[in-house]
């Protein structure tokens, strides 16, 4: 057979790298903070990790040892330090490191590159910042000049207005277009953002938008409301050669933080024209801003047309590409500062298969749910909603072969007390304030859509509430439904479970036995459904043994089965085969 | 042992009071079983980790860590062992429910967590030991702790037992606010007992164990900058102690070794003290029959890789065979300051004052072979930023007003201006301090929020009041400070702090830079 | 329903009948793409085989009336883990069920198509069943008895039964009047092996109108059509049996620009001296990386092929020009001298990636330089 031949001719046909590198600094993220969480570290410690394996010394300043990317064996030198201009400046004096690798320490370390290139630091000790170049950054996140590029290459922006003085908010104020979403720039998890639904709310949003922001910058735009909010993860090496690793969707539409927002991956509602659509734009604007690493776009569908608008890029590794790695496989933090070093994709070992290169797309077989979470339990009397600025403190990821099965899983992995389909107010609450939590985004919406459907509301009316697409919604509801025959027949599961004479229990108790199989398919943990039927956990889990209803383990391989895969990363799943 | 293989629960989602430092400690675990000629296995749920990368592991399970998630990873893989104590919270509460389904728990049994944990059983262990801790009891009714408190004395510190940062904790200072948290903000009964507790002004200290069951491992000591009363996720702390008696410090280790042979702890536990200034003697708070917030501080300043240690430990080779023995290990050649930093910008409403619940997202070290520049590196990380001059919005409770002229007069000959209510400049006048009187909240335009929020304050000292009226308008005026991005702080020890650093600055630049493990050698 | 999915090898997959009651037969391949089942549906190269999808939530985005590739529904059986009858999406007119029932295609759900896929991987491609009716020892004894994929003329199936026309005016093919001159810029003659309507979309958007001709129709016919150039389609099953097909190539050679795509590939192959060989389990997705060997750069391609080049027998100035990075087979030749190029995978997507659509400007390129 000839397919899955060696590779070897492909991978040495180039040089290896950028010889002229010795030694490289590479800047942490510091501190974990909303919007910056451990994603930094996993992308630190690969990056280190990547640039040992091609034989360069590593330096690296972060001001948090909490860390697996400040262990002694990450780095040949280790410095606790500030992540500041001042600390930074004397760590390069005394080292001298030949390169400075910025773009996976969040912003705080693309925020200290730029810093360390304004004060002339990086010049003065002739080092080369590797990987995207600040232009590119600097394109990506300047409002203007973003706008001003894509409509250079033809992709459409949203209508806004550029704010540095209060003075400039008549035009927004007066164009008519409402509502207005207002965005400060250089900020983490769009701080100081909000949404504006009248003159007096713009005012006050970019009143705040301004001060934060470390240009005095905020950028005003029209807000899509009800649209889809899709990102694609891209990288691109210096041979122009891009690909995207990943694409996801939000399960709230425009208006919450991506980084607030129950998220699927793959998108699950888009057609493959719509998919491409979006992945073109996607490779079309990291190749126009000539980013050399990853990228992560966020875009904007009309759920009704092909229309669409580009929403926002981050020029670096991001929560999102720390996401979208665990999703598919594909290291992006490690693939990024190989690149950053000047390797190809294609000179690059796809680390899951061991036999592919990093230069292809991941296929995905199993839907991925990402939810916040979120630090309300903390902070009771916090403002619960959730908008453009990021408030959750971190986030669970589950896998599954279903989306029942994914998003039961992460509810039950964010250990806030809700382990189904029930919080612990959304019962309490009347029509009114239902349709109230159905509008307004908060962190248990998703309760309160359950809890719709169980008093009978229909799709389309949950839809025309909370613009969520109805496919999301059908799939709660299809849990509710289960719930709801669950309840209906808790004396059949009783009888199942206190069945110890029967040898075939399918046989007699058939309609329990296909309840409790779909049940288990859908995600309903034990607990679950022992506090429907009234059978304790541990009963039905030995019920489920007799009966042969066990979860098997699937390996993520990056390829959808397509070639053997080496990695021992495995996700459960009530289905047929089992992998080992 | 080698040859096993061993599951490692994660822990879960980063959320406040459960943080990065615990998949620090599971990915060093599973190094240090894989190291032993061992297979790992790790299970946990959150993506934005190190240790759901899929290079760390023998095998990854990206799973829920709820009791039937984790059983069906048991029961698939049939480990030799499974480990508990490097998932924070998270991971413990599943040790019984584990052991109980047949697994074997490595480390501490669970009957020995379930001793730490259980409040009752551990004031019988601490009674036996004769080891002291502030007076107090568990209740399970409002009337009871009412007759709690009377009997030991206000303030109290009440918190549901078995929680996880301090959830729902606060120092009450009367009768009518302990009949409010009872009635309001907690729910308690027989299975969710309040813990009613003298509250000690004092400094509070922590230690992390390791012991085998024979010798016990104290890499080291971290004291608390801020007194008593402050969550220790939001305190700053330093290491080693810079103010603690020898008696002290001798007692803490005394009282470590002694907790640890009594709960046969099997790898890591953490304790929490209160130094009670009055008799000058450490009192135990709590104790953590696990991996805590301060492992990885603590390795990267001492050089014990504490998890690894642990680990071997929990795998059968004793603290003699891995060359350690038992007590306090030497001090290195380095001041670490630990900081905690918050993430107020992006919640609106949160008021920021800090008590005994916690509320920072993550922490910071500052290092250096002084005190104050380590202090000052600290701060710097921390965000607080160091204003170097400028002027500081003083609003202080009565309580605290005699301690604060000693900061304030120091911050005014650094060269700032003091903006104060009438009150306290006053005060202050009284004290031979110049001070500029700001309108209160209600006193009209041109107000103390007014003046925070023109950015005409480089720094807010603002401290808590028990007057529930005037509390009202401090979160308001601490929060104004947050959205004008001034750095406020709410703790006299932290302005205390802030000083020793800024005067530092004034006095020197030479900050000492070394890689971090360069300053033990 | 009860419905088996029964194969060659004796193994077998319970499911549920999905879309029409009945059995299906047919080659067992799988497509490891996330989005893009109705295209696949269509696509006529899938004539012949059962096209299990990996990705396990299928249908979700209904089906519309502009994604169809061709006349009609061309895969033989259709195998998916879960699928969608609630679908969601602004196109969608019908559930991926309703529209599989309607056109009479036998297919199955509730089946662990990754464990498939890791059984075809391993096994290669083979024959299989989807059955509703018997047992899997009736299911395997008919499967006995069939003709393997081998034998079988695809394209003979597939192909159009008269020369139509395509421009960018129409979304389905046109009347084709031979005594009718050209209006379009350029004129395209394209032997029909089981083309894709995105290819004939494609270079419309390129200027070009399109006339397809059956792929028995002798060069001479074709040449009739006054072309600028050549296009050799995509199509069904082994190349080897695509022997007249050659023949009718080797004469086009020389006379115009050529771009062979797909099975295309092969033919141009072919006509230059190599042979083709089976891979194990073909490449079917959305995700394969070619390498461009004058560039470097790497093109992400959708691909639907069983059969690869051995390029050992190239001659006559024809050389390799793409490879696949997963397995270095070839991807894409290139003539020395003549304007000829092709390329094994699908430069007109749908379902993919559209990194290759670039290669019709190649195309035209070629077509401009000569006239």
């Amino acid at each position: 057979m000839r397919d899955v031949a060696s590779n070897e001719h492909s991978r040495k046909s180039y040089m290896p790298r950028d010889t002229s590198l010795k030694s490289v600094l590479v800047l942490g993220s510091g501190p974990i903070i909303i919007g910056q969480a451990a994603e930094f570290d996993y992308a630190g410690s690969q990056a280190c990790q990547a640039l040992r394996e091609e034989g360069l010394q590593v330096i690296l300043v972060n001001s948090n040892p909490a860390t697996i990317m400040t262990d002694a064996d990450m780095a040949d030198r280790t410095y606790i330090e500030p992540l500041n201009v001042e600390f930074a400046a004397r760590v390069i004096e005394k080292e001298r490191p030949d390169g400075l690798l910025a773009t996976l320490g969040g912003q705080t370390g693309l925020n200290l590159a730029t810093q360390l290139a304004e004060a002339g630091i990086l010049e003065k000790y002739g080092v080369r910042l590797l990987g995207t170049p600040l232009e590119a950054i600097r394109k990506a996140e300047d409002r203007e000049e973003f706008r001003n590029l894509m409509k250079q290459i033809g992709e459409p922006v949203p209508e806004s207005w550029i704010v540095t003085d209060e003075s400039q908010l008549s035009d927004p104020a007066n164009a008519g277009i409402w509502p207005l979403i207002v965005r400060p720039a250089y900020t983490l998890g769009g701080t100081g953002g909000g949404i504006a639904y009248n003159r007096d709310e713009l005012y006050e949003i970019a009143h705040r938008g301004l001060a934060l922001s470390m240009r005095r910058q905020v950028m005003i735009e029209r807000y899509l409301k009800g649209w889809k909010e899709i990102e694609y993860e891209v990288m691109r090496d210096a041979n122009d050669t891009a690909i995207t690793v990943c694409n996801m969707e939000n399960f709230d539409p425009m208006g919450v933080h991506t980084g607030d927002s129950i998220v699927t991956a793959p998108s699950q509602t888009l057609t493959d024209r719509e998919y491409q659509m979006l992945r073109s734009a996607s490779l079309k604007i990291i190749r126009s801003l000539g980013i050399e690493g990853g990228c992560n776009v966020q875009l904007s569908l009309d759920p009704k047309s092909f229309r669409y608008y580009i929403i926002e890029v981050n020029p670096r590794v991001s929560r999102s590409s720390a996401l979208a790695s665990k999703a598919t496989g594909y290291p992006i933090a490690r693939v990024a500062a190989k690149i950053a070093i000047g390797m190809r994709l294609d000179e690059i070992e796809n680390a899951v298969t061991r036999k592919t290169l990093a230069c292809f797309e991941p296929a995905l077989d199993y839907c991925v749910v990402k939810i916040p979470r979120w630090p309300f339990d903390k902070f009771v009397g916090a403002d619960r909603r959730i908008t453009t600025q990021m408030k959750a403190t971190g986030e669970v990821m589950a896998i599954d072969r279903t989306f029942e099965g994914a998003l039961m899983k992460a509810i039950r992995s964010l250990e806030n007390g809700i382990i189904g389909l029930s919080n612990k107010t959304a019962h309490l609450l009347s029509d009114i304030e239902i349709e109230e939590a159905l509008r307004v985004p908060a962190d248990e919406r998703l309760w309160a859509i359950t809890e719709a459907f169980r008093r009978g509301m229909a799709v389309e009316e949950v839809h025309a509430l909370s613009d969520i697409d109805p496919w999301f919604l059908n799939k709660l509801r299809h849990l509710v439904d289960i719930e709801m025959r669950l309840r209906s027949n808790g004396t059949a599961l009783v009888r199942l479970a206190s069945d110890e004479k029967s040898e075939d229990l399918a046989a007699s108790h058939p309609l329990a036995v296909k309840l409790l199989r779909e049940a288990k398919l859908a995600g309903f943990p034990d607990v679950t459904l022992g506090s429907i039927s009234g059978v304790p956990e541990l009963k039905l889990r030995s019920l489920r043994n007799r009966l042969g209803i066990v979860p098997v383990y699937k390996q993520v391989d990056t390829c959808s089965a397509e070639f053997e895969a080496a990695t021992p990363y495995f996700y459960s799943c009530y289905d047929l085969e089992d992998e080992r | 042992m080698s040859n096993k293989k061993v599951a490692v629960i994660g822990s879960g989602p980063i959320r406040i009071g459960q943080g990065i430092e615990f998949d620090y400690c599971s990915v060093h675990c599973v190094r240090a079983i894989r190291a032993m000629g061992n297979e790992a296995i790790i299970i946990n749920n959150n993506p934005e980790t190190v240790s759901t990368d899929f290079d760390i592991s023998d095998r990854l399970y990206f799973e829920p860590l709820a009791l039937e998630d984790v059983l069906n990873v048991l029961d698939r893989e049939k480990p030799d062992g499974v480990v508990v104590q490097f998932g924070g919270q998270t991971a413990i509460n599943l040790a019984r429910s584990l052991h109980d389904a047949g697994w074997p728990i490595l480390g501490s049994s669970p009957d020995s967590i379930d001793l730490a944990e259980d409040r009752d059983r551990f004031e019988r262990v601490l009674a036996e030991l004769d080891i002291p801790k502030p007076a107090g009891r568990a209740v399970t009714s409002a009337q009871a702790a009412v007759v709690v408190a009377d009997e030991i004395g206000y303030p109290v510190l009440v918190r549901p037992s078995y929680v996880l940062g301090g959830r729902a904790m606060e120092i009450i200072y009367d009768r009518v606010e302990l009949e409010n948290y009872m009635a309001y903000v907690v729910d308690a009964s027989p299975d969710a007992p309040i813990l009613v507790d003298k509250y000690i002004l004092g400094k509070e200290a922590e230690v992390d164990v390791i012991s085998d069951g024979v010798d016990c491992l104290l890499p080291g000591i971290m004291e608390h900058i801020e007194r008593a009363g402050i969550h220790s996720g939001d305190s700053m702390a330093v290491y080693p102690p810079q103010t603690l008696s020898t008696k002290v410090i001798d007692q803490i280790v005394d009282t470590a070794i002694r907790i640890a042979r009594r709960l046969e702890v099997r790898g890591l536990m953490n304790i929490q003290f209160v130094i009670d200034r009055a008799t000058d003697t450490a009192m135990v708070l709590e104790v953590n029959p696990r991996g805590s917030r301060t492992v990885p501080y603590l390795s990267k300043i001492t050089g014990i890789p504490m998890v690894q240690v642990a680990t071997r430990v929990m795998m059968g080779t004793t603290l003699k065979e891995q060359g350690y023995s038992t007590g306090l290990h030497p001090s290195a050649g380095i001041i670490a300051v630990k900081a905690p930093v918050f993430s107020f910008q992006k919640l609106a409403l949160v008021d920021i004052g800090l008590g005994p619940e916690m509320k920072s997202t993550g922490e910071i070290m500052g290092v250096d072979v002084e005190y104050p520049l380590a202090l000052y590196k600290a701060l710097v990380a921390s965000g607080i930023g160091v204003p170097k001059g400028g002027s500081l919005l003083i609003t202080i409770a009565d309580a605290d007003k005699v301690e604060c002229v000693p900061i304030v007069r120091e911050f005014a000959s650094l060269g700032f201006r003091i903006y104060a209510t009438a009150g306290t400049a006053a005060f202050l006048h009284g004290q031979g301090i110049a001070a500029q009187t700001v309108k209160k909240l209600h006193e009209g335009d041109g107000n103390i929020v007014d003046l925070i929020k023109n950015q005409q304050v480089d720094l807010l000292i603002n401290t808590l009041s028990s007057d529930k009226r005037i509390e009202r308008e401090g979160a308001r005026i601490r929060r104004a400070s947050v959205e004008a991005g001034v750095p406020c702080l709410t703790s006299l020890d932290t302005a205390r702090a802030l000083l020793v650093a800024l005067i530092s600055r004034k006095t020197t630049s030479e900050f000492a830079l070394h890689g971090v493990s360069e300053y033990r050698s | 329903m009860r419905a088996l999915l029964v194969f060659q090898d004796g193994s077998y997959y319970v499911g549920e009948s999905l879309g029409a009651v009945g059995r299906s037969q047919g080659e067992i391949v799988f497509n490891t793409g996330m989005t893009g089942y109705q295209e696949i549906l269509s696509d006529p190269s899938y004539a012949g085989q059962i096209v299990n999808l990996t990705y396990p939530l299928i249908g979700n985005y209904g089906i519309n009336d502009d994604d169809i590739e061709s006349r009609k529904i061309q895969v033989a059986g259709l195998v998916v883990h879960h699928c969608e009858d609630k679908p969601s999406n602004w196109r969608s007119g019908h559930s991926l069920n309703d529209y599989l029932a309607e056109n009479n295609i036998v297919a199955i759900r509730g089946v662990d198509t990754r464990a498939i896929t890791r059984h075809v991987r391993q096994k290669g491609v083979m024959l299989s069943t989807i059955t509703s009716d018997e047992t899997v020892d009736e299911a395997l004894q008919r499967l006995s008895k069939m003709p393997a994929y081998e034998t079988a003329d695809f394209t003979q199936v597939v192909t159009t039964s008269e020369p139509y026309l395509w421009n960018d005016q129409c979304s389905k093919p046109l009347t084709y009047d031979p005594s009718a001159g050209k209006i379009a810029n350029r004129r395209i003659a394209l032997l029909d092996c089981g083309v894709k309507y995105n290819i004939l979309r494609s270079l419309a958007k390129y200027g070009c109108e399109t006339v397809v001709f059956p792929c028995t129709t002798a060069h001479a016919e074709i040449l009739e059509c006054k072309p600028d150039g050549i296009m050799l389609s995509p199509g069904p099953g082994d190349p080897s049996n695509l022997g007249a097909i050659v023949e009718t190539v080797k004469h086009l050679v020389g006379s115009m620009p050529i771009l062979g795509v797909c099975l295309g590939n092969q033919i141009l192959g072919a006509a230059f001296g190599s042979k083709t060989f089976k891979l194990r389990f073909g490449h079917r997705g959305s995700n394969h990386p070619v390498k461009d060997l004058k560039t470097g750069k790497v093109y992400i391609t959708s691909q639907n092929h069983g059969y690869a080049l051995d390029p050992d027998g190239l001659r006559d100035g024809m050389e390799v020009a793409h490879i696949n990075l997963n397995d270095n087979t070839v991807e894409g030749l290139r003539h020395k001298e003549l304007p000829i190029i092709s390329i094994q995978y699908h430069p007109e997507a749908s379902p993919g990636p559209m990194d290759s659509s670039y290669f019709f400007g190649e195309f035209m390129r070629l077509i401009d330089q000569r006239s």
